[in-house]
């Protein structure tokens, strides 16, 4: 009888070992440990809805599928709740490992379109999240200041958080790729 | 530093600049605790814990710290009223406590800025500086008690979790929250998956709308089932994503089954303190909130 199981293999070329190395040092140390017992995705609020599978993303992570694990949109349904890793019998940080996970594959160029506009946004005032024509009425007719007191009201504070930015390169990171998503 | 009364006050992105109503509040009802509050000057976005530290974690660390420097050098601990934005300090603040080199890379790109940093600052939840007064002394302070109101309290998740670096007494199953609503005369009502999250984190509303959408839906169906009054919450993210989804969610089904008022705390307890409505921004919601207000005013 023809075995009605996927016969797709993982080839060496697919794995790369340094991957899972990266992750642990970059702080979700206790990875190597995972049991695939599931409890992460059994407690996940994406999952539920989704084909997003927590448990499969850390044995991706943990075989060195890299590749495979950056270029995944799933990489980014994670709300990040940190349920899985409260509940996690291994105790790994799970959450972390799918930040450190975002880190890389945002720089090998994979991020969502919706995401670097925020970043543009945060690059441009100083907030992810500026403020509008609508909500400056509003704070106004609730007696409060039109601008907040932050980078909107302080272009010498909003000068030094761009040159942050551009120190560390995230000026680089958002405008330095071409238009595009995962 | 210590337990003081004067905390510097940061607000972040969502609150000032999407509902400026919940920052009236907390500049209303907070001083009425005996907590005074200061603004920070030139403060930035946190940075937000789902998109910038998922893209590029040195600049999350950055800019979070030159946030809790601009406190420290005035003195204060910070105070804030997003669980996103408590996220972020309460990580940044271990990740530079645990990793000393992570600070001296931060030093190093704060050169030549007016910006110094010693490291000992802390970060609070305006629930949490509530929390320490204590429920008791919230219910001595009520005169105008919510009697009958049902409240479907939301914790949200950064304010809990990671557990190891949060100050609850407890890891899961928490009541604080449900003991400050209570204290104001109202009914914290129980209703299936209260701990879910809201579906807004992670970047999970910025990127996949529908999906984050689908999460607070199944939230908001648990809370029609229990008869909720209203959803209570202590986040600006969790409550843009109760405020704006409802109406998402009725154009989708083309009818106006979600309309459950969204209630930040300090709009809560302002009420059961003798507030008008206005004062407390409750006329300036994406959900109207007349039907809650009519039971309390009856």
């Amino acid at each position: 009888m023809a075995n009605p199981i996927s016969g797709e293999k993982i080839g060496s070329e697919d794995i790369d070992p340094q991957f899972t190395e990266r992750i642990i040092e970059a702080g979700a140390d206790r990875i190597r440990t995972c049991i695939q017992c599931g409890t992460c995705s059994s407690v996940c609020p994406s999952g539920r809805r989704t084909a997003f599978r927590t448990r499969e993303l850390m044995r991706k992570a943990i075989l060195g599928l890299k590749d495979e694990v950056l270029a995944s949109p799933d990489l980014w349904l994670c709300a990040t709740c940190y349920t899985c890793l409260e509940r996690c019998p291994r105790e790994i940080k799970v959450t972390d490992a799918i930040i450190i996970m975002r880190n890389m594959a945002v720089d090998e160029g994979f991020m969502l379109p919706q995401h670097r506009k925020a970043s543009q946004k945060l690059l441009s005032t100083g907030h992810a999240v500026p403020i509008d024509e609508y909500n400056r009425e509003i704070r106004k007719s609730l007696g409060l200041d039109e601008l907040p007191p932050t980078t909107h009201s302080k272009k010498k504070a909003l000068k030094d958080v761009q040159k942050i930015m551009k120190k560390t390169g995230f000026k680089t990171l958002i405008d330095g790729q071409s238009e595009g998503g995962v | 530093m210590t337990e003081a009364k004067k905390y510097s006050l940061f607000l972040g992105c969502v609150m000032p600049n999407r509902f400026p109503n919940l920052e009236k509040s907390i500049r209303v009802v907070m001083p009425m605790l005996g907590v005074e509050l200061e603004d920070i000057e030139g403060a930035s976005c946190c940075p937000a814990p789902g998109v910038v530290r998922s893209f590029d974690e040195p600049t999350w660390l950055a800019l979070a710290v030159r946030n809790l420097a601009l406190a420290e050098m005035s003195g204060n601990d910070v105070i804030t009223g997003c669980n996103g934005c408590y996220g972020t300090f309460k990580e940044a603040l271990s990740e530079i406590h645990d990793h000393p080199e992570k600070l001296k890379e931060v030093r190093k790109v704060f050169d030549g800025m007016d910006i110094t940093f010693n490291a000992e600052v802390d970060a609070k939840h305006i629930i949490e500086v509530i929390s320490n007064l204590g429920a008791d002394r919230i219910k001595e302070m009520v005169t105008h008690p919510l009697e009958g109101i049902r409240v479907a309290v939301h914790y949200g998740c950064h304010l809990l979790k990671p557990s190891k670096n949060r100050p609850w007494k407890k890891t899961q199953n928490h009541t604080f929250l449900d003991e400050l609503v209570e204290a104001t005369g109202a009914e914290s009502i129980r209703y299936k998956d209260k701990s879910l999250c809201c579906g807004a984190g992670g970047g999970v509303r910025g990127g996949n709308v529908a999906i984050s959408v689908d999460i607070a839906k199944e939230k908001l169906d648990n809370m029609l089932a229990a008869e909720a009054d209203c959803v209570l919450n202590v986040c600006s993210f969790c409550h843009l994503q109760y405020e704006l989804s409802q109406p998402e969610l009725n154009k989708e089904i083309g009818e106006e089954k979600y309309q459950i008022p969204v209630i930040y705390y300090t709009q809560l307890l302002g009420l059961a303190l003798g507030l008008d409505p206005g004062e407390l921004g409750l006329d300036k919601h994406v959900v109207n909130t007349q039907s809650l207000l009519n039971k309390i005013f009856g």
